[in-house]
């Protein structure tokens, strides 16, 4: 209990992505609230890779967890900005009225 | 050792509450504070783990950009957020559902297995035991990692450009300083000069 290793890290990154997948779940329609949950998600991920990094002395998880981050950084700037543009021409972020784009 | 042990439960579980009233605050401005909660208490996590610079980075990065990002979007639409609750409790079962098997298997994977003794001896880029890890990263990154740093840098260029792109319109009927025509201009153009004669018009 008082020994934290390896396992209690991933543990934790286990809960935190279960949310992320149910956040999604619940916040249907709401587009904001699901971006938010891949956040989530992906920092449930660089935990992992951080813990392993820390548990094997090795520094690539760390690399690693550095460009899931820029890619991350990168995923909620060009979606916000298609969310804008999407609340501009249609006045709402409802999921259910973004299939006008198929055909 | 207890003081790490205090230490890790206490951001584990703050991270771990932020995170369930982020997906259940009903307002999603609450949503985008709690999620800043769970990154700084993720980045106490990270300095625990030895990885300070991952912890800074984090805070910079996602609190101090995406979440702000997020914040400012929340704010700036005029969006009626009951209306997007509707459902709320229809999807509940099947989400929890879910969540919770996925939960289970993680758990699962994680109960039934462990580390080989000899696997720290393969590490690609072990940790110099007498460099800070800012300086242990920064060598691996600009020597080993050059090229794929490089090129996160034009990942990021490319989301600047296209989210610029995306939300850049042009409005009519704004009077703007166009300081290529005002140069463009010539005598020629703007004046005439006549003469007159004395005691008649033009």
């Amino acid at each position: 209990m008082w020994e934290i290793g390896l396992s209690h890290y991933l543990t934790v990154a286990a809960i935190l992505f279960a949310l992320g997948i149910f956040g999604i779940f619940l916040n249907r329609k709401n587009v904001i609230v699901i971006l938010m949950s891949i956040e989530l998600m992906l920092l449930a991920v660089n935990i992992n890779l951080v813990a392993f990094s820390s548990a094997l002395n090795d520094l690539i998880g760390q690399i690693f967890t550095m460009f899931v981050l820029t890619v991350a950084a990168a995923e909620a700037a060009v979606g916000l900005a298609i969310l804008v543009v999407y609340f501009r021409n249609r006045g709402s972020i409802a999921v259910e009225d973004i299939n006008v784009m198929k055909g | 050792m207890i003081v790490q042990a205090l230490a890790f439960y206490m951001f584990a579980f703050i991270t771990v509450a932020s995170g369930v009233l982020v997906i259940s605050a009903r307002n999603p401005v609450h949503s985008v504070l709690f999620l800043i909660l769970a990154f700084f208490n993720s980045a106490g996590l990270f300095i625990l783990l030895g990885a300070e610079f991952l912890a800074f980075i984090l805070v910079v990065v996602y609190v101090g950009a995406v979440a702000v990002l997020f914040l400012f979007v929340v704010m700036m639409l005029d969006i009626n957020f009951v209306e997007l609750r509707q459902g709320f409790l229809q999807y509940l079962p099947i989400g929890a559902l879910v969540g919770l098997i996925l939960l289970v298997e993680l758990l699962v994977v994680l109960g039934g297995w462990h580390l080989t003794p000899e696997i720290t001896a393969q590490a690609s880029a072990p940790a110099p035991a007498d460099l800070t890890n800012t300086q242990a990263l920064g060598e691996l990154i600009y020597t080993h990692y050059l090229y794929l740093f490089q090129g996160a840098g034009v990942v990021l260029l490319v989301a600047m450009i296209g989210a610029i792109v995306l939300t850049h319109r042009k409005r009519p009927g704004v009077r703007k300083q166009r300081i290529a025509d005002q140069l463009a201009r010539r005598v020629e153009d703007t004046i005439e000069v006549k003469s007159v004669e004395t005691g008649k018009g033009i």
